[in-house]
């Protein structure tokens, strides 16, 4: 998978030097140049460049706004109204960072299921898709203390309700919810701890995605077929101008649902009540978190044993990291797994349903739907997907990706093809 | 629509349907009527606020709802600032003056009031929370820097998915608006305590703040034949402080929707440039495929 479509040749005499020395030019022309990318590639796989795209916005939106804000107990709430009022363009960068961190969340859930559709976490791309669940790990912790910071209402009862989670653990449970509070209840050492982590983390995911892009390059990008590269020169084209001219329109139109968020309705995706400084003296009548949390949250409600339902909220998380050994199947797409395309859409809704369910009071009706999605979820992936493998009787595979382009044309009617496959699974787009 | 053109589809809606589950509020008002929905002039795409009425709703807030609501997160210049009610400089100045500000300490090492400046927040009505709740039967009048921002009210499915693309994002200002217009005598056999007030759309209908204002209590500015440019009633004065509030909250709401507009356009012109781009680099390699 390593021969890319040409090599670096310097051309300068410095180039030379340098490249003898420490060969950059070589490592970034057969990351982004060279590098072979299946030719039936669809739009999804732009979200790769798309999330990309979001930890470098909100690194950058997130350093400028440390500049404005102060992380102190009765200073944070006024120091944000300070950037949204007096700091020029203060409105701008911080309502970026705060729907920032819902479209990263977007577009890794897209990510998330595109490479659960497709198959892409099988082997050889085990450790490529472990690392992508420990990136998406890292981002929950990012996103959930970046949301403390402002200090808000929901920040300071979310914070609570969180922390406390912790505090089901057998023996160590109350003294771990004391150190990470830095006292006995949130207050200013929280505050200040959650502001180094959320100031650390992402640079922690920029490292991780380092490794993802790495580990990427290695096995080479899964495809809409899931069938391997046989012939880099038929089966690819060369990263640039392919990829980057359809990654750099993926992002453009990503960046259009961005700013309809920004400036049209900044404050949709946020609580009213997280403008309401924080007391701890006043409960919100209904403390949610987050809404890319929210299918979690319901998780961890629908048991009724508080230990049991920390156990599996993360077990929620951990169980995509053994995904690679639950699903038995020897095909990677569910192009060409008809059963496993239906389960796929079914745990699609089960998960937005989970997520409605999060935020609504756990009462009545509700704590019943949760529980049915709850074990859903999980039967989704500890009985369905390993027994599935050993009875599903896939379709028949084609022989390579060009094979399949060509079928595809040939179906589509001989030369015209470029305009009738532009989106279909087996097509580049 | 074509299989990864559905995928998309389905999971954008999955994620638009997540997003929009979580704008249900925290206030969820149980058994509350909803607001009524208003015409706001700063709604939509291209909203702007209204000078003649945030100078209104200004008068407003000075004459009645400034004895009990504090106003600090504004200072004074942000009156004459663009995007707002834009008095001018000197009317700022004059207004800022008629305001004590407690200042210090001097070089005597004392603390002392002096005339407000322009650079001055407004001062609070209370000097603190405690002495507010004395004054007001235990309550705590909020203060109105945010309060657009801060209130809001369940829309419930499918309206939370719809408002996403109507982008109708003027619940706090609808819920205020209800509630200055909300009260009606409360119904038979609705128990109230001493200091309790009924209201239409307060969650839980137990208000702790009297009916604030009443019909032709603020003289708004008069028209060459006497009459005043715009009725003065409730229904009017409450318009014009929500808007007044609204403006409060989010100062920037002006410059940060115009600059909406041209991102956008801009987003679009350069997407599809991006795309004819895209469309003739991808044809070379279309080509070898059709001849394979």
């Amino acid at each position: 998978m390593s021969s890319g479509h040409s090599t670096y040749v310097p051309k300068s005499a410095f180039m030379k030097w340098f490249e003898s020395r420490l060969p950059l030019g070589g490592l970034i022309h057969s990351s982004f140049i060279a590098y072979p990318v299946p030719r039936n590639l669809n739009y999804l796989w732009t979200f790769g460049g798309i999330l990309s795209f979001m930890l470098v916005a909100q690194i950058v939106t997130g350093v400028v706004l440390v500049m404005h804000y102060t992380p102190h107990v009765t200073l944070a709430f006024n120091s944000v109204e300070h950037i949204m009022r007096d700091v020029n363009y203060g409105w701008l960068i911080r309502y970026l960072h705060s729907n920032g961190a819902s479209m990263f969340f977007i577009a890794v859930y897209i990510h998330m299921f595109r490479g659960m559709y497709y198959g892409s976490y099988k082997a050889p791309r085990e450790v490529l898709w472990i690392l992508g669940v420990i990136i998406f790990l890292l981002m929950m912790a990012t996103a959930f203390m970046g949301y403390v910071l402002p200090w808000g209402q929901m920040s300071f009862w979310g914070a609570t309700v969180i922390t406390n989670l912790f505090s089901a653990l057998p023996f160590v449970g109350e003294p771990i919810v004391t150190w990470l509070w830095g006292g006995f209840s949130v207050d200013n050492p929280t505050l200040n701890r959650f502001f180094s982590l959320h100031y650390l983390l992402p640079f922690m995911i920029a490292g991780v995605v380092g490794l993802h892009v790495w580990a990427l390059h290695v096995v080479g990008q899964n495809n809409p077929t899931g069938v391997e590269i046989k012939d880099v020169r038929k089966d690819t084209v060369p990263f640039t101008p392919y990829a980057t001219i359809k990654d750099g329109f993926g992002i453009v139109c990503f960046m259009l649902l961005f700013a309809w968020f920004v400036f049209y309705q900044p404050n949709y995706m946020g609580h009213a009540d997280n403008y309401i400084p924080a007391n701890p003296l006043v409960t919100p009548a209904h403390i949610v978190p987050e809404w890319y949390f929210l299918p979690f949250y319901a998780i961890l409600r629908s048991i009724p044993d508080k230990l049991g339902g920390v156990l599996a909220m993360f077990g929620a998380i951990a169980v995509l990291a053994f995904l690679p050994w639950l699903d038995t199947s020897k095909v990677r797409s569910a192009v060409y797994r008809p059963i496993y395309r239906q389960l796929f859409w079914v745990l699609v809704l089960v998960s937005i349903g989970l997520g409605y369910l999060g935020a609504m009071p756990p009462e009545g009706g509700y704590v019943i739907a949760s529980r049915l999605l709850t074990a859903y979820y999980f039967i989704h992936f500890l009985v369905l997907l390993p027994l599935l493998g050993l009875i599903e009787k896939p379709k028949a595979l084609p022989n390579s990706i060009a094979d399949a382009v060509l079928t595809k044309h040939a179906g589509a009617g001989g030369a015209v093809v470029a305009q009738g496959a532009v989106s279909a699974p087996n097509t580049k787009g | 629509m074509s299989k990864p053109g559905l995928l998309i589809a389905g999971v954008v809606a999955a994620m638009v349907a997540l997003a929009g589950a979580a704008s249900v509020p925290a206030h969820a008002a149980e058994g509350a009527p909803k607001p009524p929905r208003e015409s706001w002039s700063f709604s939509g795409p291209f909203g702007t606020y209204d000078r003649a009425q945030l100078q209104r709703g200004f008068k407003v807030y000075r004459e009645v709802c400034s004895s009990c609501h504090g106003l600090g997160l504004v200072a004074f210049r942000n009156l004459a600032e663009p995007g707002g009610p834009e008095f001018s400089e000197a009317q700022v100045k004059a207004l800022a003056a008629t305001y004590q500000i407690h200042d210090g300490p001097n070089d005597a090492g004392d603390m002392f009031d002096r005339p407000g400046r322009p650079a001055d927040r407004f001062p609070l009505p209370f000097p603190n929370e405690q002495a507010a709740r004395a004054s007001n039967g235990g309550a705590f009048p909020p203060d109105f820097s945010l309060l657009a921002k801060a209130r809001t009210f369940e829309r419930g499915f499918p309206w939370f998915l719809i408002d996403a693309v109507t982008q109708y994002q003027e619940q706090g200002p609808d819920y205020i608006h209800g509630i200055i217009n909300g009260y009606v005598p409360a119904p038979a056999g609705f128990e109230l305590q001493p200091g309790q007030h009924y209201n239409e759309y307060f969650p839980g209908h137990r208000i702790a703040m009297p009916k604030p204002i009443n019909d032709g209590q603020v003289e708004y500015p008069k028209l060459p034949n006497g009459q005043p440019q715009v009725p003065e009633t409730v229904d009017q004065y409450s318009r014009d402080v929500t808007a007044f509030m609204m403006w409060a909250a989010e100062p920037h709401l002006e410059a940060r929707k115009q600059m909406g507009f041209k991102v956008m356009v801009f987003l679009i012109v350069f997407a599809g440039l991006l795309y004819f781009t895209k469309k003739k680099i991808w044809a070379k390699a279309h080509d070898e495929e059709a001849k394979a």
